[in-house]
């Protein structure tokens, strides 16, 4: 294995050096150093960054700003931010989440990247040197970003508000079988008033359940009433086929499972 | 390629090697160093038996790269021993028959000293949860997890 490591201190001079050809950046390591254990020949320069303002958690005033290098550990035990623990520890086991950081699983493909589920049901916004994009926009041209993410910025949601759902079979920690995020806002008569739905594994990177959410307007979340969004939660969906399930399992699942979650 | 010189400290010693950039923080401390405690199973990040607690944290000595570890402070199951005596948790994996073909092993007690390090007296749960991301084919667990109770057990009646 030929791989050449380039450290930088600022994430200015690491853009330049990642137009090279062949030129991955490399954050926890969970992805890209896996990658080159497999053999993954495309990759021969990693860069990393180790400005230490791209692991910083900033919360105030109901907005969160989490640093691309944030790990899934430093999430889950972070005391504001309760409402996307469930997210960060559905994403490997201990040690896992001691390296995997949220600027990598926004391009971890399925079946992983549950927390860019989450990120996805919260209307992100994903920034780089080059700007600011919508976290839906970002994920759809991942494959050619060539500029490092620095941080994901989102509205902090009320905890009640806020459901994460990861099915796996192995228990406590398996890769998905698929994991939804929804962020609802019920009136005060129950009904919703507005839903964003995110789902993983049912594509090759998280994806909106644009027509459930539609059709969950006005809904009260009782098993009658919800029926036609779960039945709109296959529409447009490809899920993957790997050794966990294969895509006709996970879509016959599908609806059993967000169903669990807005009944819940 | 060229080597790069990286230096740190494993179980309380100084270490200097050079390393090439794409070599893991595995490859150097088993090949290069010779603490073979850690174990290569998958090289994917699925198996966990090559964790190390780097700074205090549980981390995958596989998907880790050698060259990033400059300055950090690495702890392996090799330096749990002190003076020919076994660690508790070294200890209660013996008595518990907690071990069979051994390869998961050093990973496992690993994971078990950063909860307990943490967490002296660790639920059933809790020591399910910071065991998940290791992976034993002998065993069925259950011994493990007993072990793990039993040395936070004698931790605490130590400490008392």
């Amino acid at each position: 294995m030929s791989l050449m490591l380039q450290t930088f201190s600022s994430v200015k001079d690491a853009n330049a050096a990642l137009q090279a050809a062949g030129t991955r950046y490399l954050g926890g390591g969970t992805l890209m150093v896996r990658a080159a254990n497999e053999g993954d020949v495309s990759v021969s320069s990693l860069i990393r960054v180790t400005d230490p303002g791209l692991s910083q958690i900033a919360v105030s005033g109901g907005k969160v700003r989490l640093g691309a290098s944030v790990t899934m550990a430093a999430i889950a035990r972070h005391p504001e931010l309760a409402a996307l623990a469930p997210a960060a520890r559905a994403v490997g086991g201990p040690a896992i989440r001691n390296m995997a950081t949220v600027g990598g699983n926004l391009f971890a493909p399925a079946p992983y990247g549950d927390f860019a589920v989450a990120l996805l049901a919260l209307d992100a916004t994903v920034v780089t040197e080059d700007g600011e994009l919508p976290v839906e926009a970002f994920l759809a041209d991942r494959n050619t970003s060539r500029v490092i993410v620095t941080s994901v910025r989102f509205s902090l949601p009320k905890a009640e508000s806020f459901r994460f759902l990861k099915v796996s079979r192995v228990k406590p920690k398996g890769v998905s079988v698929l994991s939804i995020a929804a962020l609802l806002e019920l009136a005060s008569d129950g009904a919703v008033t507005s839903a964003r739905i995110a789902l993983g594994c049912m594509a090759d990177r998280p994806m909106r359940a644009l027509a459930a959410e539609k059709a969950l307007l006005g809904c009260k979340l009782t098993p009658r009433e919800i029926a036609s969004a779960l039945a709109a939660a296959s529409e447009g969906i490809a899920p993957i086929t790997d050794p966990i399930a294969s895509a006709w399992y996970r879509a016959e699942v599908l609806p059993v499972h967000l169903g669990r979650l807005l009944l819940d | 390629m060229a080597k790069v010189p990286v230096q740190f400290t494993l179980n309380g010693s100084e270490k200097a090697e050079f390393v090439e950039s794409s070599t893991t923080l595995l490859h150097a401390l088993r090949d290069k160093i010779g603490d073979t405690s850690p174990k290569g199973g998958c090289h994917q990040g699925t198996c966990g038996a090559c964790s190390v607690i780097i700074d205090g944290e549980l981390r995958l000595s596989c998907l880790t790269l050698a060259e990033t570890c400059g300055g950090a402070d690495i702890r392996t199951t090799a330096g749990l021993a002190e003076s020919g005596v076994l660690h508790p948790l070294q200890r209660a994996f013996l008595d518990a028959f907690a071990t069979q073909c051994g390869f998961c092993t050093p990973g496992m007690i690993m994971a078990a000293k950063v909860l307990l390090d943490r967490t002296p007296n660790p639920s059933r749960e809790d020591v399910v949860e910071a065991l998940s991301g290791n992976i034993c084919r002998c065993t069925g667990y259950e011994p493990i997890i007993q072990a793990v109770l039993a040395a936070a057990r004698a931790n605490s009646q130590n400490a008392a």
